[in-house]
Parts: C-alpha cells; structure tokens; sequence
C-alpha cells in the first residue's frame, strides 16, 4: 500500500505549480476571463515544450497537472484535449496533438433530449459525412477538432466543417459552444460496442480529472480564506481567532482531505483499469464538485464584503466550481449511479 | 501510488480472512456493545492467535509490524463482521504511552496483560469542573512515605466499572502553573478509597462512570515520567487516540454501511422498499461515499506516517467527519422505521439496534475531544490561524 505520487511526479507538480503561478497570477487570469475569446492562445506550445501533451504521460502524471490546472485555471483547452478528446483520437491525430499542432474537445450533448455522456446521441452518418446538432461543448470555440458522439459510434470533424456559435459563461475561460454538422466530412473512430466502451471509459476518465481540479480549486479557496483570516483585523485581533471563522477553515479543510484522497483513489483507479473505476470515479466527481463549492462560498463568506466583489478573484474560483460540480449532471446523479451498485 | 498489497501483506489477509472465517462469530445485531466476558474472552482468543498488538514491541507480546498490518486487521474485522477486542482504553490510550514513557519493568508488567484482555484499562482525565480544558483538573496526589495519596473525583470514564488499573492526569504541585503541576500515575482500581458509580448515558447503558478517589494509596513508582511530566505524557496518550483511530473508525463505519443497505433492501413496516425511495438512495449513496473518502484518508496519512514516522495531517479530521457521518447514518436507518422506531423492548425494529446506535452516536461528536475542540486543533496547528485563548 502506497498513497503518494513519485518522485517525479512531485517534481512535475512543482514545475506545473511554478509556471501556472507566473504566468496566471490573479489579475492576469481575470484579463483573460473577461477578454473576448478567455483563451490564452499563446500557451498552448509551452505545453507542447514541457511534455503536458504527450502521449507517454500516464494518467497519474496528468494528475498532478490537473489538480495543479484547478489551483490556477488555465487558460486553454487542456481539459478538453487531454482527456475528453485524446482516449478517442487514432496515432496519427495523437501525435499532432502530443507535438501541440491540434486541440480537441468532446460534442455529446444535443438539445432536447437527455444530455449525459452515456446518453444515445442523434446526431447520425452516411457517407462519411456527419449530421447533428451539439450543444454545450466545451471550449467548442477554442479548438481545431471535435469528437463528435453520434448514432454510429464516434468520429471526428475539423472545426472548420462545423457551424460553431460561441457563448458567453460565468467561467469565462471555460465557454461552452453550440456546434451544428451539415453533412460535415467525418473520420471514424470507434463504433459499436468499442465506442460504448471507450466512452464509458472517457466519462471515468473526465470524472476523475473533474475531481482533481476540484481539489486545486478548493485548495486555493482554503488558502485564500487562511491567508486573510490571519491578515483581517476586527476587533482588535485578527479574525482568524474567532471560531466562527476559523472553524469554517477547519470543515473546508476537512472536506477538500476527503476529496483529495478520492480524487487520488479514482486517478489511480483510471491509471491501472481497476475493477471500481466506474465507482471510484463517481464518488470522486460527486464529492470533490461539491466540496470544491463548499470550499468557495466559504472563502466568499469568510472575506465579507470584498470577497463578494468583481475586483477579488475568489469569484473566478467559485464560478470554476460550479462548472466542475454541474458537469455531466449534478453530484446527485452520480449519487443515483452508486446508488444502484449498492442496492440494486 | 499503488493500493495493492504487497505479497507479504496479501498472504497476512489471506491468513486472517480465514482465521476470522473460522473463529469469529458475527457480531450480534443488538442495542449495545453484547456481553463484556464473552468480548474479553474473544479478546484473549484474537491475542493467542496473534492479532493483537501487532504494531507493538515484540518483547512486550506485539509482533513489530507496521501499521499496515493493523489496518488490514481492522478492515477485515470488519468485513467479517466480527466483534472487536473489549480492552479499547488499553490498546488505544494506555499501552501506546506506556511504550513511550513506562519504565521497563512497568512494560513488563502491563502489556502482555492488557493485550490479551486479562486486564482492563480505564482513564481518569475528565473531572466535573474540567472537561476539554484538561490542564485546569484538580484531582490531587500528595507524596506520602513510598506512596502517592490520591483525592478528588473523575468523570466519563469509560469502562471504570470493569477496569483493573487507570491512567489518571493528578495535580501534584499545586504551587506550578497549570501546566506544569501536572502528573501522570498508573492507579490500581482494586485499591481501597477507589468507587466506581456508573452513570446512564442517553441510550440508558451505564458505559461510562465517575470514579471516587479517598486518600488512595499509590506506590511511588506507579508513574509514568516524572512529577509534573504530566502533561506531556497525557499529549501522548491523546496524540495516539486521534492518531490511529482513523482505520478503527472507518472500518466501523463501513459495517454500519452494510447494514443499512441492508436495512432498505428489505421492505419496512408500511411493505415498501426504502431502497426505491430517491431521496433514500441519494443519502445512502451519501454516506457510502462519505465512508470510502475516510478509508482513503486514512491511507494517506498511513503513508504518510511510514514515510516520515508522524501521521499525516490530512488524518486529522478523520474523527471529526467519521462522528458526522455516523450520527446522519444511524438517524436515516431511524427515519426509514417512522414511529414504530420509537418501539423499544421485544417489539424494537432490529432488536433495537438502530436506536441503541443513533442514540449512542451522539456522543461521538463529543467523546475523544469534542469537535469543537478538534476544528480549534486543526485551524491552529495544521491551518497556522492564531490562537483563540
């Protein structure tokens, strides 16, 4: 029994922790929310240049980058490239993503019908070209290449072939597109039974890596909540002696450990095709996206008035937050989910 | 990061998987802990097989294993559903300071005892007028001849009734500041001037007592470090309760799962399942999330501590969101019976199980530092907030 990354792990963290620091401080990553696209488009060869594209990385080396990418978000389709779109994406399409030349996402959902990732998808092929209509795709503006869930399995589309109508969103460097294909020329991926299997195994993998931006968010609520408890005088003393607010850090801290440790379970769990994958990572998007919440209201309360305001960046968290804990369906779906292993 | 076993610890499983598979009887469901000579007979049994102090010296009746071990143990047991051993204030409390602080002739004397389950451990800290506030006790030991005379009065001590010695936190120099007058004896509770008188908890078990001291006669040597140690030594006895509990405290936790998917599987009183009420799923799913999150906190702070030899600080509120979950559990299993959870005698739901464990579980968000005390613990030492006396 081990729980702790390697060595190297823990040295790629430092390295993700240092970069992210410098580049997204706070003020830099409010100027790329609120610019007009929320991508940061110069980024994406740096990672290229530090190994975070490629194809080697196990998923418990794109962990510690994951859990590193939600204490300062990044500014760039990394979560829709590196784990909804890669898994799916044939050796020729990996390797221009692993050498930075291509970013990719995840279309699944389609407008009036039930929208989770194992959902039926409409959206239909004949003739190599690709016919539907996606909605909620994220970062949908900001990438080169969809996966696209349809009817027959999965295939991918250049954006170019793809009608994309961009939209605003409280995360501005997470934006949602809606996408439309007219007859749009698709590559297959996967069909039948293996694209079941594979986006099965996509949805673990996303709940997983869910978590673990979760955790990084929460981390950076808490830290931020401790920083001003000591610094914030009222009274005389700082407010972090007055248990109303200190015993508030003691619960998020205890709930963000919790997460931490599924996280973790569920990463390795997706790492090693463990048997309770499927669980692990239900529980661990369920938990840590609600504790990641509960984290930054709690930062928001703790910091009274200024934390309520636009200027602080605990709102950029908050709003990360609430993106991680809605994906693929409230925590209490998930819940319904482990539900049915438990007592069905 | 690997959750496996390794080999050595497998077949160690393995071993005890079978062994609980042939010894063990299932743990009764029953409002209350069951009968304590046959828990301290299953305690002697679990010590000659050997699963008993595994993580202490081998020259005092453990096995030097790390606590690994332990932990599979406790995951085990109570997978297998077995009972636990009887002589918890012992184990947890007792023992681990004696290792750290006892002389080696008190080693000789307690361990072996007190790891088979002959002899029962009690712990006199809380008093009447302190209770959280440990160092403010006023119970004193004044130095007569070759013996310290005891007087003053304990409270919520548990298992007193049945114990054979107690770690007891005396005043010793009522001169030194509060600190610093404190000591740390080992009292014989078989001495004259000793009364035990129980006192009735919530769910009308008499678990824990106040405990009388009249000029006790204690011999000289019956301490643990020296005069005025006593603080110290008392921080290492309650460091090792919040310590190692947090595998204890998950594994009971995970039976109480068990049981209450059990318990919505089967129709209730009105016929239906509560298992097909949504909102029951949704809370069961809950706390079986809840339940696998302590589980793994508990390895990371268990790596932790193999790595660096201190327990990580992630373990730290184990104890605190363990007592939650548990007192949200055992009130949804309540909730699911209505009314007829009110039912007490012949007639109780479960023979009274879930109402003797709902009850009871309100007291662990106050036994073991209560959790106001554990959020001040972790907002100061872990969290760096200042302090708030």
């Amino acid at each position: 029994m081990d729980f702790a990354f390697s060595e190297e792990q823990e040295q790629l963290r430092g390295f993700a922790r240092d970069f992210l620091a410098e580049r997204y401080d706070d003020v830099r990553l409010a100027q790329i929310a609120d610019s007009e696209t929320g991508v940061d488009a110069e980024v994406w060869a740096k990672l290229a240049e530090m190994g975070w594209l490629d194809a080697e990385l196990t998923f418990l080396d794109q962990a510690v980058l994951l859990e590193e990418t939600g204490y300062r978000p990044l500014a760039a389709p990394y979560f829709s490239t590196a784990v909804l779109a890669a898994p799916a994406l044939d050796d020729e399409t990996a390797k221009q993503v692993g050498e930075g030349r291509l970013t990719a996402t995840l279309a699944w959902a389609e407008p009036g019908v039930p929208q989770g990732l194992l959902d039926a998808a409409g959206a239909t092929v004949s003739g190599g070209r690709l016919t539907g209509e996606k909605v909620l795709v994220p970062d949908g503006a900001a990438v080169d290449l969809f996966v696209v869930t349809t009817a027959d399995g999965l295939y991918a589309v250049d954006a170019s072939d793809a009608a994309v109508t961009p939209h605003g969103a409280l995360d501005g460097t997470r934006r949602p597109a809606s996408v439309r294909f007219d007859g749009a020329p698709a590559r297959p991926l996967a069909s039948g039974d293996t694209a079941a299997e594979l986006l099965g195994r996509i949805r673990d993998r996303a709940y997983a890596a869910v978590a673990l931006e979760a955790v990084g968010v929460a981390q950076r609520a808490l830290d931020l909540l401790v920083a001003y408890a000591k610094d914030r005088k009222q009274f005389g003393k700082p407010i972090g002696v007055y248990q109303a607010v200190s015993h508030k850090a003691s619960d998020v801290y205890v709930r963000l450990q919790e997460a931490r440790s599924l996280a973790y379970w569920a990463a390795w769990c997706v790492a090693e095709n463990d048997p309770m994958a499927r669980q692990a990572c239900l529980a661990a998007k369920a938990f840590a996206g609600e504790a990641a919440v509960f984290a930054c209201e709690n930062a928001i309360q703790g910091h009274g008035g200024i934390g309520f305001t636009w200027e602080h960046v605990l709102h950029r968290y908050y709003k990360r937050a609430q993106w991680l804990a809605a994906f693929d369906g409230p925590a209490r779906a998930q819940r319904a989910e482990v539900a049915a292993f438990l007592m069905d | 990061m690997d959750f496996r076993d390794t080999p050595e610890e497998a077949a160690f499983r393995a071993e005890l998987r079978s062994w609980l598979q042939e010894n063990a009887s299932h743990r009764e469901v029953e409002a209350g802990r069951g009968d304590f000579d046959a828990l301290r007979a299953w305690g002697g049994r679990l010590y000659s097989a050997g699963y008993v102090g595994l993580t202490w010296p081998e020259g005092f009746g453990g096995r030097g294993l790390s606590p690994t071990y332990q932990a599979i143990y406790l995951e085990e047991s109570a997978r297998a559903d077995a009972p636990g051993h009887p002589g918890v204030i012992g184990l947890n409390m007792a023992g681990p300071t004696i290792i750290a602080w006892g002389t080696d002739e008190q080693k000789q004397r307690y361990l072996k005892l007190l790891l088979s389950g002959e002899e029962i451990w009690c712990q006199g800290f809380s008093e009447p007028g302190s209770g959280s506030d440990l160092a403010a006790g006023r119970t004193s030991a004044v130095l007569d001849g070759d013996h310290w005379v005891v007087n003053g009065q304990k409270v919520w001590s548990s298992y007193a009734h049945k114990a054979d010695w107690c770690i007891l936190v005396v005043r010793t120099d009522p001169d030194a500041p509060k600190h610093a007058g404190l000591s740390y004896l080992i009292v014989d509770m078989h001495a004259p001037g000793v009364t035990v008188r129980p006192l009735h908890q919530i769910t009308g078990d008499p678990e824990f007592n106040e405990i009388f001291f009249d000029d006790v006669r204690v011999p000289r040597d019956s301490m643990l470090g020296r005069p005025g140690d006593g603080w110290k030594v008392a921080m290492t006895t309650l460091l090792h309760e919040r310590g190692t509990l947090g595998f204890a405290l998950s594994a009971e936790l995970e039976r109480m799962v068990n049981h209450l998917v059990e318990l919505v599987r089967r129709p209730g009183p009105d016929g239906r399942r509560p298992a097909d009420d949504p909102l029951i799923r949704d809370a069961v799913a809950r706390e079986w999330i809840e339940m696998q999150s302590l589980r793994f906190t508990n390895y990371r702070a268990l790596t932790t501590l193999l790595e660096t030899g201190i327990p990580g600080p992630e373990g730290s509120g184990v104890k605190l969101a363990w007592s939650e979950a548990n007192q949200r559990l055992t009130s949804l299993a309540q909730s699911v019976f209505g009314l007829h959870a009110q039912v007490t005698g012949d007639d109780a739901p479960w023979n009274g199980f879930w109402q003797y464990w709902q009850l009871r579980s309100r007291g662990n968000t106050i036994e073991a530092g209560t959790s106001e005390i554990l959020r001040n613990i972790i907002a100061e030492r872990v969290l760096g907030l200042p302090k708030g006396r």
